[in-house]
């Protein structure tokens, strides 16, 4: 039974299932950590590269403010070279659309690449409920789908299983030989697989990127599915949030620079396809090419002057291997499609910052991530942004027995005045009478201080504060 | 041109649990020929607020400082995080507000954490500090990546006589502390906090130096809680230190 809606305000259940999983704990730790190796080696051979960033960000940030202009240049060029334009606002419309061309087309089974938009809208759910069969042929999706889980990282979905959870997925769901040998296991999945490929009438896409100036859907990958997906189905659907659109294929060269480099430390994936319409008369390819525009709130992000930088994402998962929260909590603990920093963007802004409400906070702020982020998006500083939205709109009950807000409040009026600020700590300095022994607390018995002692001593308040000591230093 | 004038900008959590610190500073700059003063009135940069989503908050405790400080010739601060909520922050919080923008323009110009202005203001890398001891050094997150400061604080360290200085492995790595993230998220914070613990243990440093309160509060909380001989310094505390005798 797959993982369905927005759970985001659970994380520190799903934080705490990784934390108390030695397994996990491990997978997550190493992924990440070669990830990060190959990354690093990577962009050292590209003495441009910090260039390369300030570039594509500039990019971005045109594209992004005239993205009116953009999307309906690619649309008429899509168009011009044979394929099918459809817009969808919704999740539910996209759906729909997909439904729709699948019914036309009389698809029974359809194969889809690995596609983290189509999981932001449960395509695989509104198919399956219409009785058509959705297989995953990317080996990640593949495995999770058979798990029944959700995506735990955007470039390696099943980056949290072992090739002994793997095996034991092929077992008990494909009838597979145990085997724990990656090529053995890769070769089980590719057999399983290849059949589908020549049978279905249907692929769905993603796209990495979508250029406006040719109508060419570019997509980046290492298995190969994404080539079988759109070019051996007779029918070809591919799905486009209004955020991958960029100008021009001068400017795709930059993004391809970074992307390899940046997810896994790859100059380039091993296939780059560039798909500019359906099959011409004589060739080889899809009959019919149908372009989904999806919006899914989207555009809501790009009304707010400072949450539309996140539009930029070039969906690369470096920020999520250089989170040092990521990498201790895990993908699935952010309760969306998206994790890391970015999801703890996307969830948010895409879902409304009620149903995830907490992902703001889920970050220490250190900035890593805006450190590896190919378009420089300003991680932190959006994550801070969205802490006030949070406050402001969805404001949480907390065991406190002064309500946080207040608490704040109170705080702030204290901070205004010096005389209750030196009242207050002096309080505090009897206070911590009978709770410090030789400097330190163990044990602060009210929320949220008692969260400070769960697992560290807390330091005393010291005897003398500085600024009363500055009455004796002052003279010398 | 006169002796410098610098205002101490204490922060609160030096004030109140590393008064120590605030020493050091004074004792150090008035050892480098420069004046210190110290506005009593002072108290807090409005971070916490501002780190928690209450932006009204900060911007009342952040407005006070403005007018405290309006007429130093420097303010230094033992603190990377406080000197990124002004230089970095303040001009969010005042966005809105053209003559308090103003005003923090003019402060944000003059205010530095301490490191950064002894390297890149007073030109200074020899404090006459001497500390005959194997030290790791832990970079903050905002005083590395917000102020661009990772070097001073090395150079001063590297000319400490009789230091062994030993570069942490994974020195970047965030400690954990995060300022709210510590209560909000503690079993996060904890465990990123104890690797830190554990890299610096591995150098075989006898002392962990950073520049920043909360990271040494959030570290040496740590630390003593599971009883380990590893200490805990503040990059003040360690450029205070001189021969004795």
């Amino acid at each position: 039974m797959a993982d369905t809606g927005i759970h985001s305000n659970e994380i520190h259940q799903g934080a705490s299932l990784t934390l108390g999983n030695e397994r996990l704990r491990e997978a997550y730790r190493s992924s990440t950590l070669r990830l990060l190796n190959h990354r690093e080696l990577a962009i050292a051979e590209v003495p441009g590269f910090e260039r390369l960033r300030d570039r594509a960000r500039e990019v971005k940030r045109q594209t992004i403010e005239h993205l009116d202009y953009y999307l309906a240049q690619f649309a008429d060029r899509v168009e011009q070279n044979g394929g099918r334009m459809h817009w969808a606002s919704t999740a539910q419309e996209v759906c729909r659309i997909v439904v729709d061309i699948a019914r036309a087309s009389g698809a029974q089974e359809v194969v889809k690449a690995k596609s983290m938009i189509a999981e932001e809208v449960e395509l695989n759910h509104a198919l399956e409920a219409n009785g058509i069969r959705a297989v995953e042929t990317d080996l990640g999706e593949f495995i999770i789908q058979l798990a029944g889980d959700r995506p735990a990282h955007i470039v390696a979905p099943a980056i949290h299983k072992t090739r002994e959870d793997v095996s034991e997925l092929f077992v008990k769901h494909i009838h597979a030989p145990p085997t724990v040998v990656p090529e053995q296991l890769t070769a089980i999945a590719r057999r399983a697989l290849r059949e589908m490929f020549q049978n279905s009438g249907l692929g769905v896409s993603g796209a990495n990127f979508a250029v406006a100036e040719t109508g060419t859907v570019v997509l980046v990958e290492n298995e190969g599915n994404i080539r079988m997906c759109s070019t051996v189905p007779r029918v070809h659907v591919v799905l486009v949030g209004i955020e991958k659109l960029i100008p021009n294929l001068v400017d795709l060269g930059i993004f391809l620079r970074l992307l390899g480099r940046s997810a896994t430390g790859q100059k380039l994936t091993t296939y780059t396809s560039f798909l500019t319409g359906p099959r011409r008369p004589g060739e080889d390819g899809p009959e019919e090419m149908h372009v989904v525009i999806v919006d899914n709130g989207r555009t809501k992000a790009l009304a707010d002057p400072k949450m539309r930088e996140m539009l930029y994402c070039i969906r690369c998962g470096a920020c999520l291997n250089t989170c040092p929260v990521y990498r201790k909590i895990g993908g699935h603990a952010y309760g969306g499609v998206y994790s890391g920093p970015i999801g703890a963007l996307v969830t948010p802004e895409l879902a409304g910052i009620g149903q995830a409400r907490e992902l703001p906070f889920a970050s220490s702020l250190c900035g890593a991530c805006r450190e590896v982020c190919p378009v420089r998006i300003n991680i932190p500083d959006l994550l801070l942004h969205l802490r006030s939205e949070a406050q402001e709109h969805a404001p949480q009950r907390t065991p406190s027995l002064i309500p946080e807000r207040r608490m704040f409040r109170l705080w702030a009026w204290g901070m205004r005045h010096p005389q209750m600020y030196a009242l207050g700590t002096r309080l505090a300095r009897w206070g911590q009478i009978l709770l410090a022994r030789q400097g330190w607390v163990r044990k602060i018995p009210i929320f949220p201080a008692s969260q400070w002692t769960q697992g560290r001593d807390f330091p005393a308040l010291a005897p003398m504060a500085f600024r009363d000591r500055w009455k004796q230093l002052r003279g010398k | 041109m006169g002796k410098p004038r610098v205002a101490l900008f204490i922060t609160c959590l030096a004030d109140q649990f590393l008064p120590n610190v605030g020493e050091c500073v004074v004792k150090i700059l008035r050892r480098l020929d420069v004046e210190v003063t110290f506005n009593p009135a002072q108290t807090c940069c409005g971070q916490p607020a501002f780190n928690t989503g209450y932006r009204d908050e900060a911007r009342s405790v952040a407005t006070r400082v403005l007018d405290l400080f309006d007429d130093a010739d420097y303010i230094v601060a033992p603190s990377g995080s406080c000197t990124a909520m002004v230089r970095v922050f303040y001009p969010e919080l005042f966005a809105d507000d053209p003559a308090r923008l103003r005003k923090c323009a003019q402060v944000r110009e003059r205010f530095f954490e301490f490191s950064e202005f002894l390297v890149n203001i007073l030109k200074v890398e020899d404090v006459g500090a001497s500390f005959a001891h194997r030290v790791t050094y832990h970079d903050s997150c905002h005083l590395l990546r917000e102020l661009g400061v990772g070097e001073a604080p090395r150079k001063l360290l590297r000319k400490v006589r009789g230091i062994d200085f030993v570069e942490l492995q994974d020195y970047k790595l965030c400690c954990g502390f995060g300022g709210t993230f510590s209560v909000k998220f503690p079993e996060v914070s904890v465990p990123m906090g104890e690797d830190k613990v554990r890299a610096a243990q591995e150098t075989g440093a006898e002392y962990l130096v950073a520049a920043d309160g909360g990271c040494l509060m959030h570290i040496s909380g740590l630390i003593h809680r599971q009883g380990l001989p590893l200490k805990t310094l503040h990059l003040a505390e360690v450029l205070a230190q001189q021969e004795s005798g």
